[in-house]
Formats: C-alpha cells, sequence, structure tokens
C-alpha cells in the first residue's frame, strides 16, 4: 500500500472527526490519532529507504491534471519530524489544556496544521504548494488567536496580515510561471525556467513571499508576539515546524532549479539577511526579559542560519554545496527538536513559578530542576554546544563556509553561537539564584515534563547520531551521490 | 565489539551513568548517592588500572564511528590518555570522598554530584580523546559541566564567577573550535597518533600552519590560565573547596594544559613545531607566566585566591617542559600533569578544612592551626614544600628534570626562571607554614565547627592524607614501572623525539 496518500488524508480526516466529537474526547482521539499518523509518516520513511522515491498520482490522474505526490529522503524526514514534535507536543497540551477553553478549538486546527503541513512535503507542484502554505498559515493565525487575550488577538492579527502578505507574493510568482510556461510543476520550471526574465521575477516575488513566512531577518517583526505570546504547545509548534514549511519551498525551489544558473546575489542577499537575523535575533533574545519571548527571538536568530544555505550553495564547488545541504539539514531537524522542547520547557517553567519573566526564575533550579535541565539541554544544541546536533550542523557549516571560501559568514557563526549562548546562561542564571527566596512553585504534570525533555534531549543524542537522518536526506535528493 | 573497543566506551561511561542515576534520585537519598557515586569510582579506577597494564602491553584499545561527514568520533588509549585519565579517575574517588564530607547537611546535593560525575566523565573523554574532533567535544562539555559546580552557591558573587568563567572559557573554545575547524578543512579528520601529517605538508602552508597553532593555543590557554587569559581563575574560586580542588588539580585547568601537550606533541609534533618556530614564544610566554603567577600570589591575603595564583603559575610548568625541545624536558612537564594535580589537590582539600572547620579563609587568620588540626596541617605542609620543590617530594622531580632538560637544550634562561619561581614559590608558601606551625593562636576561630576532638571529620582529613602521600610516593618511587615519571617517559618514547 502506498502510505502518500494516508499522510494528507489521515489528518484531514482526523481534523473533521474531531471537530464533532465532544470537547473532552478530543484531547484523548487526537493522541490516538497521531499515533497512527507518526506510524505511518515511519512506515513512508522505511519505504523511502527502502525503495527510493515514492509518487502517487491522487484518483490515479496523471501529473498535469492529478495532484501528484512525491516523497524523497528529505520529504520523509520531514514528515516523521513533523510526526515527532507533533506527537510530543500533543501529549504535552493534553495536559497543559486540561479543562481550559482554549481545549475546544486546539485540537481540529492541530490536525488541519498537520494536514497542511504533510500536504507541503509532499506537494510537486506549486499551487499545491500554495493550498498548504495557504492552509497552514490560516491554522497556524487561529492557534495564535486561541488565547483571547487582545495581546494575542494583536499578534495573530499581525501574524495574519504577514501571512496574507506572503502568500498573496507567492500567489503572483505561480501566476507570473503558469502564464510564462503553462506549468506548475516543479520539474517542468526547471527544465524550460532557465534565463526567462519572467520567470526570475516570479522568483524573486516568491522568494519574497516564502521569506515574510519564515520571519526572515528584517521581516521578523511579527514572529516574536505572536510566538511568544501563544500557548506553550502552540510556540512550540509553530517555532519548531511551520516556519520550517515556507522554508522547505524556498530550498526545494532553489533545488530544483540549476543551481549554477540562479543568480547569485539573490542568495547572497539572503545569506546576509540570515547573517542579520542570527545577530539582530540573538542581540534581541539576550535583552529581552520574558522567558518565551526570549526563546521567540531565538528562533530569528536560528532561521538565520539556514539561510546561509543559499550562497553557499550556489555557484560553489560540489565539496562546500554537500557540506552546506548537510549543514541545514542538520540545523533544521536539530532546530526542530531542541526548539520545541525548549518551548515545552519554557512553557513548564512559566507554570512552574506563575510569572512569565525571567527575573522571577530565582530558586527554579532547586525546586523544578527537571524543567530547567530541559531548558539547559535545549540551549546547548541552540547555542551549537557539542555534543549535540546543533553542533555538528554548525561544524558542517564552519567546514562548507571554509571550502567554499566565503570567509564572511565565520565572524557571524561565531558571534551568533556566543550570543545564544549568552541567552541561554541568562535564563539559567537566575535559576541559580539561592537566598531568601519563596519555596513555593506549582508542580507541572509529568507528562508535561518528559515531552520537553525528550524533545530536548532527542536534539542532544542526534549528535551522536547525526549521519543517520543524513544519509535518508541524500535518499533522491540533488545530492545523492555526494560525500 | 570486544573488550578493546568497548572498554574506553565503559571507562568514560561509569562516570555518565552515575551522573544520570544521581539526577535521578531524589534530593534526600544521600546513603544511596553516596555508594553510588563510589561504586561508580572505584569501576572506573578499576578498568583504567586494567587499561594501563593493556596499553604497555602494546593492546590497542579503540572505540570509532562516523559522526558526520569526514569526522569520526573516536576514543582510543595511548600512553598520554592514560597517564591523565590514571589521574582523573584517582583523584575522582579521593574527590568524591572529600566532596560527600564536606557537603554534609547542605541543600542541591543531587545536582552537586550529578554534575560532578559530568565533568569527570568529560576530563576523561579529553584524556581519551582519539582525534582533535573529539577532544573538542569533551573541551566544551567539560565547560558546560563545570558551569553549575562553579555558581553552585547561588550567591551574587558566585554568579558572576560563573559568568566571568563562561565568558572566558565559551569564547576560549570559539577560538578553539576556529582552529579545529581551520586545521580540519586543510587535511581532513586529524587523529592524535605519531605527528606526520602536518609535517609532510608543503612549505607554502607553514604561515596558515602558524596561525592556526596560534589560534589552537589561544583557544586552549584559557582554560590552561596561560598569562593574558588567566583572569577567571582567582574569581572562580568561590566555588566550594571540592570543585576548586578539582577543577585546578585535573578538571579545568588541565584539560587545557593536556589539550596544548596534545596539540604540539601529537598534531604538530615537537619537532616540526620547533621548525616553526611557535615553541620558543610559547616558551617564553610560559615562562612569563610562571613568574607572573608567583609574584601575584605573594600578595594574595585570601587563602584559596593564593593557592589560585600558584596554580597559574605551576600549570605553566607542563608548557614549559613541552617547549624546550628536549626529551628529558618533556618528560619533566608531562610528569608536573600528574604532580602539580597532587600537589595541588592536597592543599585545596586543607583550605577546604580550614575553613569548614575553623572558618578560616585567609592567611592571616591561620596562626596556630597546626596545634589544631595537626594532620591536616601536615598534608598542607607536604603540598607546599612539594611545590616549592623540596627532594623527595614531586615537585623535586618536574624542577629537576625541567633542569636538566633545560640545560641540555641549551636555554639558560629557564634555569633563571625556574630558581626565580621556586624562591618565589617559597616566599608565598613558607609564610603560611610559619603560620601554621610557629605562631600561638591570637584569637578565636572565626567560625569553628566541631566536628572532630582531634583536627577534622574523618572523611574531610582522610583525602588530603592519601594525596600527601602520593605526593611523596611519586617522587621516592619514580623509579618504578607505572610511577607518573615512568608514564611520562614511556609518552616520550614512544613520541619518537630525537
Amino acid at each position: 500500500m502506498n502510505p502518500l496518500p494516508w499522510l494528507v488524508v489521515l489528518p484531514l480526516m482526523t481534523a473533521l472527526v474531531i471537530f464533532l466529537l465532544p470537547t473532552r474526547w478530543r484531547a484523548p482521539g487526537s493522541l490516538l490519532a497521531a499515533v497512527f499518523l507518526s506510524l505511518i509518516s515511519i512506515y513512508t520513511l522505511v519505504e523511502v529507504i527502502r525503495l527510493g522515491i515514492l509518487v502517487h498520482a491522487l484518483a490515479g490522474y496523471a501529473a498535469p491534471l492529478g495532484i501528484r505526490l512525491r516523497a524523497d529522503g528529505f520529504t520523509a524526514v520531514m514528515a516523521v519530524l513533523t510526526a515527532l514534535v507533533t506527537m510530543f507536543c500533543a501529549v504535552q497540551a493534553a495536559a497543559y489544556l486540561r479543562g481550559k477553553p482554549e481545549e475546544e478549538g486546539f485540537w481540529p486546527l492541530l490536525w488541519f496544521m498537520w494536514a497542511a503541513l504533510n500536504s507541503i512535503w509532499l506537494s510537486t507542484d506549486l499551487f499545491n504548494l500554495y493550498v498548504g502554505v495557504e492552509l497552514l498559515g490560516l491554522t497556524a493565525v487561529g492557534l495564535v488567536a486561541l488565547s483571547g487575550n487582545a495581546q494575542s488577538l494583536a499578534a495573530a492579527m499581525r501574524y495574519l496580515l504577514a501571512a496574507l502578505l506572503g502568500s498573496l507574493s507567492y500567489l503572483i510568482g505561480v501566476a507570473l510561471i503558469y502564464g510564462e510556461l503553462g506549468s506548475l510543476a516543479l520539474s517542468d520550471l526547471a527544465l524550460h525556467g532557465i534565463g526567462l526574465p519572467t520567470v526570475l521575477i516570479a522568483l524573486v516575488m516568491m522568494t519574497f513571499g516564502l521569506v515574510l513566512k519564515t520571519a526572515l531577518f528584517p521581516l521578523h517583526g511579527w514572529l516574536p508576539p505572536a510566538h511568544g505570546g501563544a500557548l506553550t504547545p502552540v510556540s512550540a509548534l509553530l517555532s519548531a515546524l511551520v516556519i520550517k514549511a515556507s522554508l522547505y519551498i524556498l530550498m526545494r525551489l532553489w533545488m530544483t532549479l540549476d543551481v549554477a544558473v540562479l543568480p547569485v546575489y539573490l542568495a547572497w542577499i539572503l545569506g546576509l539577511m540570515g547573517s542579520g537575523a542570527v545577530l539582530w535575533g540573538g542581540w534581541m533574545a539576550l535583552r529581552q526579559n520574558r522567558l518565551k519571548h526570549l526563546v521567540a527571538y531565538s528562533t530569528v536568530a536560528q532561521v538565520g542560519y539556514l539561510f546561509l544555505f543559499f550562497p553557499l550553495v550556489t555557484g560553489t564547488a560540489a565539496t562546500a554545496a554537500v557540506l552546506a545541504w548537510d549543514a541545514t539539514m542538520l540545523m533544521l531537524i536539530s532546530h526542530a527538536l531542541a526548539k520545541a522542547g525548549m518551548f515545552l520547557a519554557a512553557g513548564n517553567l512559566v507554570f512552574a513559578i506563575g510569572s512569565p519573566r525571567i527575573a522571577d526564575l530565582a530558586g527554579v533550579c532547586r525546586f523544578r530542576p527537571f524543567s530547567l535541565l530541559s531548558f539547559g539541554v535545549a540551549g546547548v544544541s541552540l547555542a551549537g554546544l557539542p555534543p549535540s546536533g546543533g553542533f555538528n550542523a554548525k561544524w558542517l557549516l564552519l567546514q562548507s563556509t571554509l571550502a567554499s571560501g566565503q570567509w564572511v559568514w565565520l565572524p557571524v557563526l561565531f558571534i551568533g553561537g556566543l550570543l545564544s549562548a549568552a541567552y541561554v546562561i541568562k535564563v539559567l542564571g537566575h535559576s541559580f539564584i539561592e537566598g531568601p527566596l519563596r519555596d513555593h512553585f506549582r508542580t507541572p504534570p509529568l507528562t508535561q515534563e518528559f515531552s520537553a525533555f525528550i524533545l530536548a534531549s532527542a536534539s542532544l543524542v542526534l549528535g551522536f547520531v547525526s549521519q543517520v537522518p543524513l544519509t535518508w536526506l541524500r535518499i533522491g535528493g540533488p545530492f545523492a551521490g555526494g560525500g | 565489539m570486544d573488550g578493546q573497543t568497548l572498554l574506553p566506551v565503559a571507562v568514560v561511561s561509569t562516570s555518565f551513568l552515575a551522573a544520570i542515576g544521581i539526577f535521578l534520585l531524589r534530593e534526600h537519598r544521600h546513603r544511596l548517592r553516596g555508594i553510588f557515586n563510589l561504586t561508580a569510582a572505584l569501576v572506573k579506577l578499576a578498568l583504567v588500572v586494567w587499561m594501563q597494564f593493556g596499553v604497555l602491553a602494546g593492546i590497542p584499545y579503540e572505540f570509532r564511528f562516523p559522526l558526520v561527514q569526514g569526522v569520526h568520533f573516536i576514543l582510543r588509549a595511548d600512553a598520554l590518555g592514560i597517564m591523565f585519565s590514571g589521574l582523573s579517575s584517582v583523584l575522582w574517588l579521593f574527590t568524591t570522598i572529600y566532596a560527600i564530607g564536606y557537603l554534609e547537611d547542605s541543600p542541591n546535593r543531587s545536582r552537586f554530584f550529578g554534575f560532578f560525575s559530568l565533568c569527570v566523565t568529560s576530563t576523561v573523554g579529553i584524556a581519551l580523546a582519539g582525534n582533535l574532533f573529539t577532544f573538542f567535544l569533551f573541551y566544551e562539555l567539560l565547560t558546560l559541566s563545570t558551569y553549575p559546580l562553579v555558581v553552585h552557591r547561588g550567591t551574587e558573587k558566585a554568579l558572576r564567577a560563573g559568568r566571568v568563567y563562561l565568558i572566558y572559557t565559551l569564547c576560549g573554545g570559539a577560538v578553539l573550535l576556529l582552529g579545529v575547524a581551520g586545521l580540519h578543512g586543510l587535511v581532513g579528520d586529524i587523529e592524535f597518533a605519531k605527528a606526520t601529517v602536518l609535517p609532510s605538508l608543503a612549505p607554502e602552508y607553514s604561515p596558515l600552519l602558524i596561525v592556526l597553532f596560534m589560534l589552537l593555543i589561544a583557544g586552549l590557554g584559557v582554560k590552561a590560565a596561560l598569562l593574558p587569559v588567566h583572569g577567571w581563575l582567582p574569581i572562580a574560586m568561590v566555588a566550594p573547596a571540592p570543585v576548586s580542588a578539582l577543577l585546578h588539580a585535573v578538571a579545568v585547568v588541565k584539560a587545557g594544559a593536556f589539550g596544548i601537550v596534545r596539540v604540539v606533541h601529537d598534531v604538530y609534533g615537537v619537532e616540526f613545531a620547533w621548525r616553526l618556530g611557535v615553541l620558543e614564544p610559547l616558551g617564553w610566554l610560559a615562562g612569563a607566566t610562571i613568574l607572573y603567577g608567583s609574584v601575584r600570589a605573594l600578595s594574595q591575603n585570601d587563602l584559596k585566591r593564593r593557592l589560585a595564583f600558584s596554580t597559574v603559575s605551576q600549570v605553566s610548568y607542563v608548557v614549559l617542559g613541552l617547549c624546550l625541545f628536549s626529551p628529558v624536558a618533556l618528560a619533566g612537564g608531562l610528569v608536573h600533569l600528574v604532580h602539580q594535580g597532587l600537589m595541588k589537590i592536597t592543599l585545596f582539600f586543607c583550605a577546604g578544612n580550614y575553613a569548614e572547620t575553623l572558618g578560616v579563609h585567609h592567611v592571616d587568620e591561620l596562626d596556630g592551626t597546626g596545634r589544631r588540626m595537626p594532620a591536616t596541617s601536615i598534608a598542607f605542609s607536604i603540598g607546599a614544600f612539594g611545590m616549592i620543590g623540596v627532594p623527595p617530594l614531586a615537585g623535586f622531580v618536574t624542577k629537576w628534570y625541567l633542569g636538566i632538560g633545560a640545560l641540555e637544550a641549551g636555554a639558560g634562561w629557564v634555569i633563571v626562571v625556574l630558581v626565580a619561581s621556586s624562591i618565589l614559590n617559597a616566599a608565598y608558601f613558607l609564610p603560611i607554614l610559619h603560620r601554621i606551625w610557629f605562631r600561638p593562636q591570637v584569637s578565636p576561630w572565626p567560625e569553628e565547627q566541631f566536628l572532630s576532638h582531634r583536627d577534622t571529620h574523618p572523611w574531610l582529613l582522610l583525602p588530603p592524607l592519601i594525596t600527601a602521600g602520593f605526593c611523596i610516593a611519586a617522587a621516592v618511587f619514580a623509579g618504578l614501572t607505572f610511577s607518573p615519571l615512568h608514564w611520562a617517559e614511556v609518552v616520550v618514547t614512544r613520541g619518537g623525539l630525537p
């Protein structure tokens, strides 16, 4: 049986079913379905490892008319990553949202989000990607707005505007390409699109839209209030997965087109914006006095590293490009795990101290060490300190920088790493304070603490098994023969 | 997977498993935690001893797997690694005993012992790392696992010290990473073996290699407390005594010195480094650090700070020995890795005993402590005399070898440094000993706890006495197999210097 359609159909069906269930059944029902979907995702990965690229034409219609789903290593790994992160966020949310009014809306939206993500991972043409992106943006905005207070509504509004503007820009690009080439399949774009000015303009429009949705500096303004103010499991999902979806499309576009003929300056602009994100995001994270906003700015910074991919693969030697691919993939995975873990841990800490402020963390290390440990472990990976997936990614990025001779990124890597270490230490330092302090802290449920810990420590374990996902990611990818 | 492959992993993971176990225990399970800790320490020691026999017999212990493109994770036991891991596992055992006594009735013990075990894991990982990458992995893990120990008390001062410590070590780590990555980009994975790769590069790479050498040494020099970047060490003194003891004797400072040894001896090769002309300046820097640390130690009234500056000075002996391009001096430097550890840990244990038993933290409060705490004071005196270099103590062996080596290499200035430093050592240690033994007690002890009729709590007393015994044994039995000196000579002969 071909698992690909189920990756999209199952979450859509679940979303509808969940919608009909009474509120108290939504969490257990979702967890049950999440286990199924996780198994299907893992099965997809196994099949991809076994057989190579999987293709499925929905309802039997072939390419130009029907919807074609395609899974290579990148797709399968993203699907499994989505399953892993969503699964633990759902476990956390089941405890975190119990009895809260937001519980009702959260579960259906979660399922729509999962469906949108999986459809993006699987899509092969620009329009289907657009549909996925639009659905994803709307569900994400809905999730942010769930808390219902004035602040989060304002944040959701900004997010909505950014998301719509991004989709619009992307859609204009898609329309231009359709007008020029009469096809929307990524593969056709690769064959015929080279050298046409309209295609270039379309590419710029699409890139702008996707970059806005990924919150790349200086278009990141909507992210910190949205991610920082949302419910904890929502923040984790948005930072770990949702912003990666638009980046994924951008990378697909970039990799499908022959990287040698893409405009190098565009890649460099993305790289420079990424550097700005690393520095500015890190600096702003350091200056936050609310815990979850600090973590949100850390996302702004970390996204920047992922954009160094573009200058490093465009017009550089094959060795540098392969290293950059490996580095970015590893960075993407470890950031997803670490950031989800960190947001969940931050939520647990906020719950324990009953205040969103970092200054109120004093003494939490003695009384709630486990939550803090998860935060610290995630921080190690985010700061790119060994042993962690984040460190290995940074090492590869460093090697790629050296191999390509693009020395300009070196200071960015170093200052960025030190900044992220600094903001993690800022949180830890406050938690270690002993003295005349209160000794009453609320206890988060154990499932909440374990969800955070498992995700965070997964990013650490990734530091020892990095080669495994990297091998999978090469399947059917542009660097299949590399290394 | 057989014993040869798994043994290095087992040595590293004993303390790691202990750390996990300790984190899982509830705060009040003190006895179980103690049993856990001591068992792990003993098992680790036994494994290291077992491996020592194997290494002498020439058995290659190696564990490796590919980590990412072009990089392996390698744990390997060579003579140098065995020497360092032997030191850390011995001192871990005694520091654990000491810490159990020292931290009785204080909060956060679970956290303390957990990170303490992690810290030892990283130290042994550093010792057994088979390439620069793995070394770096554990080197940074060491930074991370010592931070909670430095800020353990949670006071404003401790947190500030922790911040300073991290700023220094993380920046140092970043510089080191740049050096490691640069070398990797040049020649690929760099394993610690007889250095043949770099010397065989074409001469036009020499300037680049010099720059990379400087980066590596600058990064490692932060932890080794070389001259311009030693500032964190005296500040980190606010940590509890067992932490200071471990930090100074084997963990952080030694990791830096050990790293420098690895870079010079196993990556560049002493001969090639000499040809590049990088060893001589490094030697001068080491000499300057030796004198500077000693001079600063003279004026410190806080006992632990005085010892800290003494560490700044003493660790540079290791670097100095490395830079003289003489096998004898090299042996002297290497053996000082161990000797300084034994002596310094004794001194810190004793300083901790004075502070814990009598509330004495400053040199001028020490009057008459010899009568009140004779055993501790004897241990302290042995450590102090060892530092000065009085025979038959460990420090003498070091200085003797360094001196002979310097003469052999024709570096007369080193003799001047050695003599001046010994005089300075005497000048800051002898007044302490004079106060301890020959001055009567003038004022009541600042904060006396009645821990024992004679001297102090046995858990606190036993470790310094034993390590003081080692200070004597290391010198008296220096000629026997398994003495630190013997290991140093094995390293030198296997390294193949002229």
